[in-house]
């Protein structure tokens, strides 16, 4: 089982009081965006074996939005981190290097 | 005076616990910036007490207030006093960003007590619901089987549930199952109270 502590409400919630928002960090290109960038942001999507960052909504509790970063295949959680980042911050990028050293995700990583 | 019917009017059940839908229930939200000096003061002057602590809910008299997110209260009151309530309320937090809303008819709210009610609740949510995880005192906003919920304890035997109206029949048959006389689980029942 998969349980999230929501960092808005501090409450430890199991992944059933959740909802499941996709990727994280994602930019938004609109209309006036060029075919490639635009199919970029909305189809083209990270799959990864490993480390990931999610968006995730408390929706069964205090109804807030926040962004995840753990590992798909062994359900590690890194760390959990508020939505009014456009990045992950130091400590939750320095909890993944702890447990996988020379990780990187999109344009994110030790390498990056 | 209205002749106000709630959704079950009422009903109740004896079980492993006593459920019953309380009736003449008013409740108000309100959303705003709970560390704004001017909405702490019209909702103590409202309510008679502090804005509860995050994830808990405070009572005194007849009015309860609970704390559901970082930026929304529901405030418990008499259904006869509600409206005027909110009214006034709404007035006061008129030069800020908030927004008040009479709820009453929105949603259903149970008062469950006994021994069992640790128990009983476990059957339904996945909310911690031991002594340590849900103190008296504490609020917790979750799901029970298929539908949202909210709950918190008055007493070691004596708790408050919130849900929507529309699923109030749904809810209480839970709780009906749940506390099935013959599906007693004593897990809880043991443990001392913090
Ligand atoms: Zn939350």
């Amino acid at each position: 089982m998969l349980t999230l502590q929501c960092p808005y409400c501090g409450v430890q919630c199991d992944e059933t009081e959740l909802t499941a928002g996709g990727e994280a960090h994602l930019t938004r290109h609109g209309p006036g965006s060029d075919a490639d960038t635009f199919e970029q942001y909305l189809f083209l999507r990270e799959n990864p074996r490993g480390v990931h960052f999610e968006r995730w909504r408390h929706s069964h509790g205090c109804g807030k939005w926040f962004h995840a970063a753990r590992s798909t295949t062994t359900l590690r959680v890194f760390g959990t981190y508020k939505a009014q980042t456009t990045e992950p911050p130091q400590q939750i990028r320095d909890a993944i290097s702890a447990v996988h050293p020379g990780w990187s995700w999109r344009n994110f990583g030790e390498t990056a | 005076m209205f002749d106000v019917h709630t959704a079950l009017d009422g009903a109740s059940f004896d079980g492993a616990i006593r459920v019953a839908e309380l009736t003449g229930q008013g409740m108000i939200a309100l959303r705003g910036d709970l560390g704004d000096a001017t909405l702490r003061d019209a909702v103590s002057a409202l309510t008679g007490h502090d804005i509860p602590a995050p994830l808990h809910a405070a009572w005194s008299g007849e009015v309860t207030t609970v704390w559901m997110s970082p930026d929304e209260l529901l405030i418990l009151l008499s259904y006869a006093d509600a409206a005027g309530a909110a009214r006034d309320l709404q007035g006061k937090l008129a030069g800020i960003h908030a927004l008040v809303h009479d709820m009453s008819d929105a949603r259903s709210l149970f008062r469950l007590t006994g021994p069992a009610l640790r128990d009983t609740l476990a059957k339904l949510t996945p909310a911690d619901v031991s002594p340590a995880g849900l103190p008296v005192g504490m609020a917790r906003r979750t799901r029970l089987a298929q539908v949202p919920g909210a709950f918190f304890l008055r007493d070691a035997q004596t708790a408050d549930l919130v849900c929507f109206r529309s699923v109030a029949r749904y809810v209480f048959d839970l709780l009906k199952t749940a506390a099935d006389p013959a599906g007693r689980v004593g897990y809880f029942e043991g443990f001392p109270e913090p």
